[in-house]
């Protein structure tokens, strides 16, 4: 699906996204021993009504785009555009306006709910903020309305968040999410604190959402199954960049990069049986600091199929003629085509 | 179905009165009536401190030279003082001046500690380093030097104790309200609301403040009581109030010090009245931390 429609005006477009954190040392003369380059290089674009998801370990970055993209964080490099506007040096008060149009959906449920307000004031504080709340009853009617959304009973609204179960509160981050009518909505890791019966509830919400809203989602997580189950579009995320970015069943059915395939042979399958025989590709090694990234393809030092070339110099993200970006030397030269029949998969 | 959802649904409506404060106390004497007791306690000694002027048998100058040291007694339930003056007037009106150095200077701190800390653990980076460093150069200086040497420019007096009261606890307070202010900071409905274009002001007014609230509390009910105790050491060195006006404090290290053999009364009056009134702000207080935390209730 959907990639003749790349012609139509991004919602979001991410360019060349680099997020490096200087590390500092020393008392007095601060001396910049290193930089932690968190997001280095990242480009991607979200159309209007998909559902688009970065994956990766933890410390790949993911989250630190995602921060970007709210303008809680000021890029180092690259151009961040909303809705055409390029929002990378805004300010607070320049952003202002913006963020009713971007609202996020936190991963702990917990953390995320001011446990001494009453679930009411917590969804309707949006609008507070905006100065949407002086007609008490226009308030009231919409606080009810966004409830009732996200399946939340009337009588919950003078309750307070620690008298509710994980799911119950991830609703109300999602109906505060919602409060302002956005267009795009920033989750990060939302189910990954869930019990697994309450992550289906919730991640049918969040379509369901999607499809009477009309909302964009940029979805962050690590969940493979998650991802698989409401993306559109995915990109894989190792170390600060971005390795391969396809279609949704694109990338599931044919996952290109060497470092997809090992994450996606890592999800169990549920039959005993199949999951017993089946071909397994574990990464060795630990994720490598992203203070200091491999030479080459950052990949290379884990990857199983890592050629002299690849400590080398660093493969682009380039496309094949379906529209799957993959960030591989396998596929960049003759040699790489030959290998790439030999991938399983 | 079952009548203990209907119950849970009709119960908050039915207790729910229309003044907050009626509901707060009801609430108060039904959960915590220990720290109720507190604060009755309080209310009293407030009472008593108020109308000292109508309570009070005697003047606080009443001296009568043939009645000195004399043991309670039923005209003097309290006994008299080396002076031959009413120890039980003295308490009255000490309670005056003891309640009012105490309330305005721990509240000028806690003030101080909240705008400080608030200002320092919310904002960090370069305002924080600053604001810390002040107040490390600050509480290098030790508190009775600075004491002296304010008192010494401006002379004693009541306005004087309670400013650099205020200061000196309210300075070395902001410490512990700021790292609860840090703490507070890294929930993520900190981040939330700041995503949704919150104004730094207001996110320390909704969500900071309320939830540092119970480290306030505590400092300033602990506050109280050191307050009159430091109150009672200065005035022992001749830089508190200026005698012969009477603080509880200084009867207790004046006077009651002086005559602890010949008339302990002299010293556990002003004792007792200072460790009850400082016990029950604390009961109290602490209610209060639990009464305004909804976890807490139901509990």
């Amino acid at each position: 699906m959907a990639m003749n429609e790349i012609e139509s005006d991004p919602l979001l477009q991410v360019e060349d996204l680099k997020v490096h954190f200087p590390v500092t040392e020393g008392v007095l003369g601060r001396k910049q021993v290193a930089t932690v380059k968190a997001v280095d290089g990242v480009s991607f674009s979200l159309r209007s009504g998909e559902t688009f998801s970065l994956v990766g370990e933890s410390g790949c970055g993911k989250s630190t785009t995602a921060l970007s993209v709210m303008r809680m964080l000021t890029p180092t490099a690259g151009r961040i555009a909303f809705a055409g506007e390029d929002i990378t040096r805004h300010t607070p008060a320049m952003m202002r306006p913006i963020r009713r149009q971007i609202q996020m959906v936190y991963q702990d449920p917990f953390s995320s709910l001011n446990p001494r307000m009453k679930i009411a004031d917590i969804i309707g504080e949006p609008l507070v903020v905006h100065g949407m709340a002086s007609d008490k009853t226009f308030y009231r009617k919409q606080v009810a309305e966004l409830m009732d959304l996200v399946g939340l009973l009337p009588n919950m609204a003078d309750r307070y968040p620690h008298e509710f179960s994980g799911g119950q509160r991830q609703r109300v981050g999602i109906a505060r999410a919602l409060a302002l009518r956005p267009r795009l909505i920033v989750c990060d890791e939302p189910v990954s604190a869930l019990d697994v019966s309450i992550q289906a509830q919730i991640i049918n919400l969040f379509m369901d959402l999607q499809q009477e809203l009309g909302l964009t989602y940029l979805f962050i997580a690590h969940d493979i199954s998650v991802v698989r189950h409401m993306s559109d579009r995915v990109a894989v995320m190792y170390l600060g960049k971005i390795v391969e970015m396809a279609d949704r069943d694109a990338l599931f059915d044919s996952p290109r990069h060497p470092y997809t395939q090992a994450l996606l042979s890592a999800v169990p399958v549920a039959d005993p049986a199949i999951e017993s025989h089946r071909p397994q590709q574990l990464i060795v090694g630990e994720v490598p600091s992203v203070r200091n990234p491999p030479s080459g393809c950052r990949f290379h030092p884990r990857c199983v199929q890592a050629m002299e070339q690849c400590s080398q110099t660093a493969p682009e993200l380039e496309a094949n003629q379906q529209g799957h970006l993959t960030s591989c030397h396998l596929y960049g030269s003759a040699e790489g085509r030959l290998a790439s029949a030999e991938v399983p998969g | 179905m079952s009548t203990r959802a209907a119950e849970l649904v009709s119960a908050p409506i039915s207790s729910k009165s229309s003044w907050p404060i009626i509901d707060f106390t009801r609430r108060l004497v039904r959960d915590k009536p220990l720290g109720a007791a507190g604060g009755l306690i309080f209310l009293i000694f407030l009472f008593c401190g108020i109308f000292a002027d109508i309570i009070a048998p005697y003047g606080i100058n009443d001296t009568d030279l043939h009645r000195r040291l004399e043991a309670p007694s039923l005209s003097f339930p309290l006994g008299t003082d080396h002076l031959g003056r009413d120890v039980l007037s003295r308490i009255l009106y000490g309670a005056q001046l003891s309640m009012v150095v105490a309330f305005l200077a721990a509240g000028l701190a806690t003030i101080i500690s909240i705008v400080l800390g608030l200002a320092s653990g919310y904002f960090g980076g370069k305002v924080d380093m600053i604001i810390q460093r002040m107040v490390d150069a600050w509480m290098t200086f030790p508190d009775l030097v600075l004491l002296i040497v304010v008192v010494s420019v401006v002379g004693p007096g009541v306005p004087q104790i309670i400013i650099i009261l205020g200061l000196l606890y309210g300075i070395a307070g902001s410490r512990i309200v700021r790292g609860s202010v840090v703490s507070v900071k890294e929930n993520m409905y900190t981040h939330a609301a700041q995503s949704m274009g919150g104004r730094n002001l207001y996110i320390l007014r909704r969500h900071i403040l309320p939830n540092v609230m119970p480290v306030v509390i505590v400092l300033f009910t602990t506050r109280i009581g050191a307050v009159i105790l430091a109150e009672a050491g200065l005035s022992f060195l001749g830089l508190g109030v200026p005698p012969p006006a009477p603080t509880w404090g200084s009867m207790l290290s004046g006077t009651g010090r002086t005559y602890m053999y010949l008339g302990p009364w002299l010293a556990l009056a002003p004792g007792l009245c200072l460790t009850i009134v400082v016990y029950s702000i604390n009961v109290y207080g602490d209610a209060l931390r639990d009464l305004l935390d909804p976890r807490m209730r139901g509990r």
